[in-house]
């Protein structure tokens, strides 16, 4: 009885922090506008860098993919691993402490929200992208793509619960750094290139982070030229290492939550604003 | 002795200012922790550039065009840091601190203080621009001419203070959740204004209005300046010419600002706005 009340309390905690996102974010047009336009501006910019030094065509397609994947990038940067710290700042996270639920749910629940609020963005982010840049995509095996897809947000999404719990230490210096993170990782994930013009030792390095690989696996799988000299590894090896990944993150941020919680009750910071 | 005593209020708003916005921005972390966050993270922009050139363009890294991108793309820092800061610190001070409330009540002259501001965000900005030039011409070869600059080109930069000031009085009168007016100008500007592309590759309508926004000539001129080269739209345009229009286009924009800046004020103290708090 005790274990199926906790079950239904986990799940409706995940369903009360992701309804939010599901469905407050659409309400505010702004944010969905914001969140559809700055990518697109960016993906523009670098579109009309390709085009004035001629690039194949395909690069116009990698630009506009990393465009759009940069959108859960940033949703995980803003919305995961600084989330605690705005509701530190806005003063819910003791609401948070307090509720009888897993705190393990609330992460959950913000990742599924913002996978689905991110998802929306990101599909405007490509059709607009596609239709603006008459960008052909070939889709060659429809199931390795969703399961590359889906296996990278999974991932992705662990790591930014994994950083939420770490960053439940920080003041000001969650903002920074997630400031900090945005160019540096378009940079080293390839965003706007193929990863592979780094070397093989920096993209390996650069795998840590989930979206290097997902790009990449997606790049080859909807455009054929990456299948040359441009990919990193094969997309079913980067699959493999993708789902060690989600494993991997979503354990150690099991575990980081528990212990950063312990931590800064210790250290009086779960309440500290203005930092 | 009025005059005076409004000028000395300006200035010491000015200095107070600069000093508070450069504490804000560097004191969350000791000195050579930020020295370093103030470098990666332009210095990642610059070089998905040099990766973009150096994979694809013809030449890679010794394309003709890639010296005027590099110098475009660095001395862009600073349009987001004096544009999207001043407009930012209003939503800092708004809303995080709250404390935007009380710079209205204290003898501070608010245009100076927002001035200030962004003049700690230009600091900070600085450091990255000058890093950046260092390694584009000791690592990448561009031709720089540090000892050769033409100042009377850089002078447009004032400009810029003025287009943050007139995007501040919009978020004075607009929501925390505004935060993207910023950078979605800095972006659009990015792309408009020749930053990282020669104009005309764009679509004509597009080109059409980069060509009237004086961002586009203070580019071009910071350009000629430290490369001593013309871009090919522009061969035409002599230096004076240039810096007519930016001191021109400067002086429109301070009137502008300071008019738009001193409406949304009126507007935002009649409907209650200079504390607002969306706590989101």
């Amino acid at each position: 009885m005790r274990s199926r009340s906790a079950w239904t309390i986990f799940w409706r905690t995940v369903l009360g922090r992701a309804y939010p996102r599901i469905i407050g974010a659409q309400r505010e047009k702004s944010w969905v506008f914001f969140e559809i336009f700055l990518p697109l501006l960016q993906v523009t910019a670098y579109v009309y860098i390709y085009r004035a030094i001629e690039a194949p065509p395909e690069f116009i397609g990698f630009v506009v993919l990393g465009g759009a994947m940069s959108a859960y990038w940033l949703n995980v940067l803003w919305s995961m691993a600084s989330q605690l710290y705005w509701e530190k700042e806005t003063g819910n996270l003791e609401l948070y402490i307090v509720a009888p639920t897993s705190r393990m749910a609330i992460l959950l629940g913000m990742a599924l929200g913002g996978m689905f609020a991110t998802t929306l963005r990101a599909i405007a982010v490509i059709t607009i992208g596609m239709l603006l840049f008459h960008v052909s995509m070939t889709v060659r095996n429809v199931p390795v793509l969703l399961g590359v897809f889906l296996t990278t947000l999974v991932a992705l999404y662990g790591l930014g619960m994994l950083l939420s719990s770490l960053f439940l230490l920080f003041g000001r210096e969650a903002w920074h750094l997630s400031n900090l993170l945005q160019e540096p990782v378009s940079l080293v994930s390839g965003f706007y290139f193929p990863v592979r013009a780094l070397g093989q030792v920096v993209a390996a390095a650069a795998s840590i982070l989930p979206i290097t690989l997902g790009l990449d696996a997606m790049r080859q799988l909807l455009f054929p030229a990456m299948l040359g000299d441009l990919r990193f590894l094969p997309a079913e090896v980067e699959l493999g290492i993708l789902a060690g990944l989600a494993v991997l993150f979503l354990i150690l941020a099991r575990r980081a939550l528990a212990y950063f919680e312990t931590l800064a009750r210790r250290e009086g910071r779960l309440s500290i604003r203005g930092q | 002795m009025r005059a005076n005593g409004s000028r000395s209020e300006a200035l010491r708003s000015l200095r107070v200012a600069a000093w508070l916005g450069w504490q804000i921005e560097s004191n969350w972390a000791d000195p050579f922790v930020f020295a370093i966050y103030s470098l990666v993270k332009p210095l990642a922009g610059a070089l998905i550039l040099v990766f973009m050139y150096a994979v694809i363009a013809k030449g890679g890294l010794q394309s003709p065009l890639f010296p005027g991108v590099f110098v475009g793309n660095a001395l862009f820092i600073y349009v987001p840091a004096v544009l999207a800061g001043i407009s930012w610190t209003i939503i800092d001070d708004r809303e995080h601190y709250g404390m935007l409330k009380y710079v209205y009540t204290a003898p501070v002259n608010v245009l100076t203080y927002l001035v200030g501001r962004g003049v700690a965000k230009t600091m900070v900005a600085t450091i990255a621009v000058v890093m950046m030039l260092l390694l584009g011409t000791l690592a990448l070869g561009v031709p720089i001419r540090f000892g050769g600059i033409d100042w009377p080109l850089v002078l447009g930069s004032a400009m810029l203070a003025f287009f943050g000031i007139l995007l501040g009085g919009v978020t004075l009168v607009t929501a925390r959740h505004n935060y993207g007016v910023g950078e979605a100008v800095a972006g659009g500007l990015y792309l408009l204004c020749g930053v990282v592309f020669p104009l005309d590759t764009l679509p004509s309508w597009l080109s059409s209005i980069g060509r009237a926004i004086p961002i586009t000539y203070w580019v071009e001129a910071m350009r000629r300046a430290l490369l001593g080269e013309r871009t090919a739209l522009f061969s035409g345009l002599s230096n004076g010419a240039l810096v007519a229009i930016l001191a021109g286009s400067t002086v429109v924009l301070a009137v502008l600002a300071v008019l738009v800046f001193r409406l949304a004020e009126r507007r935002a103290r009649a409907k209650g706005l200079l504390d607002m708090q969306m706590m989101y």
